[in-house]
């Protein structure tokens, strides 16, 4: 086939699929929030459940002129939420969502990863200098600090997988999942364990301490309550996206969403087995395992929103001290662990 | 004794918090969907201010009492024949013009309280929202027809 006819199909296809999920992820966050606060959200809109609300707030901000300050640095104030989108967008190129059904199949899926989803904090702190606000530059230099804090306990967690799983490629980790072993004992006390070891054969059991550090981590990489101080509301109006309206505005709030189901994409990759599930076999789960995948992001993505309207927004410095004095320790600790384990057993 | 804390778990704060949202989510939402289904306002509201413009004397207290004057008064004197020959005229003051810009008053009641001739009362219908700000200002014949919605006065004590 024609490389830029498949390229461009596949690229169709991942905003085809990507942007329904993100504003599903939205509908989700209005809905579960308001039931959380003892409301109904939105109602009306589309008829039943107001499950068109999404829509109507897309058309809305599209309808909004598109404002550049006076003082704007113009080129890099307009490219800005493209770059966020893209950091977000061009995740979804390695994450397997079926044993033969991957864009990208990289060696180094995982250094990837990492390296692009620390991309969209160079869109914030573009948005951030060129809106010439003193909100915006606050909020874009927070957002600095913030993601270069998280970013450490992030890699430190996502090492301690790649070191039991012996592969930075997402489609070998999520093998090593579905065909993982309690680091190789198969009886304990004369007995067959191999049965327990096909239930928690995500590494999400052996690796909770490295799935709680990556789940916090990528809280704080998309900045969301309580990590939101780059855009907190009460101290910075909106901080980095203050100046923002739109189109411009819509992609920045995309980019949060999309970047929300790509971070819970990739938790579901690297901790809960991606596209496996235990005891279903590999010839199904090419057609399975985007379902599998996809209700394992959701679970995700309601766990973020349910920490989201459950606490407060943190204070700036204790949001550094969780970072440095308790997650990046605790990760490298979990990484000596895990490789102990490994050369052990 | 000094008081020391008992050990907890950690992340108390954080589990109770989880658990309360979560419980939350699956309870029923306290929403009552206003356009479809309507709460009753308990009968002594103030949702509106109604007029009997029988009583009303034309006197101005609650225009001069009302604290942000939302309250507008015209009237004139109607002159009667005397009841004897020669008399005096008498006069009845008529009530021409009694508007409440419902965008300025701000439902403290001190025109109902200082009427001396209870002309003005508290009624609870609160359903007079209007697409204009200039149209909240509400006359007579409006003020008028919301006296039919105020609820009896309770009754008196016995002895």
């Amino acid at each position: 086939m024609n490389f830029w006819l498949e390229l461009l199909i596949k690229v169709g296809l991942a905003l085809a699929i990507m942007l329904p999920v993100a504003l599903v992820v939205i509908f989700g966050e209005l809905k579960i929030s308001a039931h959380m606060q003892s409301r109904v959200g939105p109602y009306f809109a589309g008829g039943r459940w107001g499950w068109a609300q999404p829509l109507a707030d897309g058309l809305k901000f599209m309808q909004k002129e598109d404002l550049v300050p006076a003082d704007a640095d113009d080129r890099v104030y307009k490219l800005a939420p493209y770059i966020v989108l893209m950091g977000t967008l061009a995740l979804y190129v390695v994450i397997p969502i079926g044993p033969d059904a991957v864009a990208r199949d990289l060696d180094l899926g995982v250094f990837y990863v990492l390296a692009v989803s620390s991309l969209s904090t160079l869109g914030v702190l573009m948005a951030g200098w060129s809106s010439a606000n003193k909100y915006s530059l606050i909020g874009g230099l927070r957002a600095a600090a913030q993601l270069i804090a998280y970013e450490l306990p992030l890699v430190l967690a996502v090492i301690a997988v790649a070191v039991q799983a012996g592969s930075l490629s997402l489609n070998d980790i999520v093998n090593a999942q579905a065909s993982f072993h309690l680091f190789g004992v198969e009886s304990i006390l004369g007995r067959d364990v191999t049965w327990i070891s096909s239930l928690i054969s995500p590494f999400m059991i052996l690796q909770i301490v490295g799935l709680v550090i990556f789940l916090v981590a990528s809280l704080a990489e998309l900045s969301r309550i309580p990590f939101d101080m780059p855009i907190a509301e009460s101290e910075l109006t909106m901080g980095y996206l203050t100046e923002y309206s739109g189109l411009r505005f819509t992609m920045f709030f995309l980019g949060e969403y999309a970047g929300l189901v790509s971070m819970a994409a990739i938790a579901a990759t690297l901790f809960m087995g991606g596209y496996s599930f235990p005891g279903v076999s590999e010839d199904v789960l090419n057609f399975l395992g985007p379902v599998i995948l996809l209700s394992k992001v959701m679970f995700i993505a309601f766990v973020f929103i349910w920490l989201r309207w459950t606490f407060p927004r943190l204070r700036e410095d204790q949001l550094q001290t969780i970072a440095w004095k308790w997650l990046i320790p605790a990760g490298l600790i979990n990484i000596v662990a895990t490789a102990i384990f490994k050369v052990a057993f | 004794m000094t008081g020391r804390k008992m050990p907890t778990l950690p992340f108390k704060g954080l589990r109770t918090g989880m658990w309360l949202t979560l419980k939350t989510l699956f309870k029923k939402p306290v929403t009552v969907h206003y356009p479809l289904e309507k709460e009753t306002p308990v009968p002594r509201a103030r949702g509106v201010i109604a007029l009997d413009t029988e009583a009303c004397t034309v006197c101005m207290l609650c225009a001069r009492e009302c604290p942000d004057w939302c309250i507008y008064i015209e009237g004139h004197k109607e002159e009667q024949p005397p009841a004897k020959e020669g008399g005096r005229v008498r006069t009845r003051a008529t009530l021409d013009r009694f508007d409440i810009d419902y965008a300025l008053c701000m439902y403290c009641g001190i025109c109902v309280e200082v009427c001396p001739f209870d002309a003005l009362f508290w009624s609870p219908d609160f359903e007079y929202s209007e697409l204009g700000i200039s149209e909240m200002m509400h006359d007579k014949d409006r003020l008028t027809y919301w006296l039919s919605t105020v609820p009896d006065p309770p009754k008196l004590e016995s002895n």
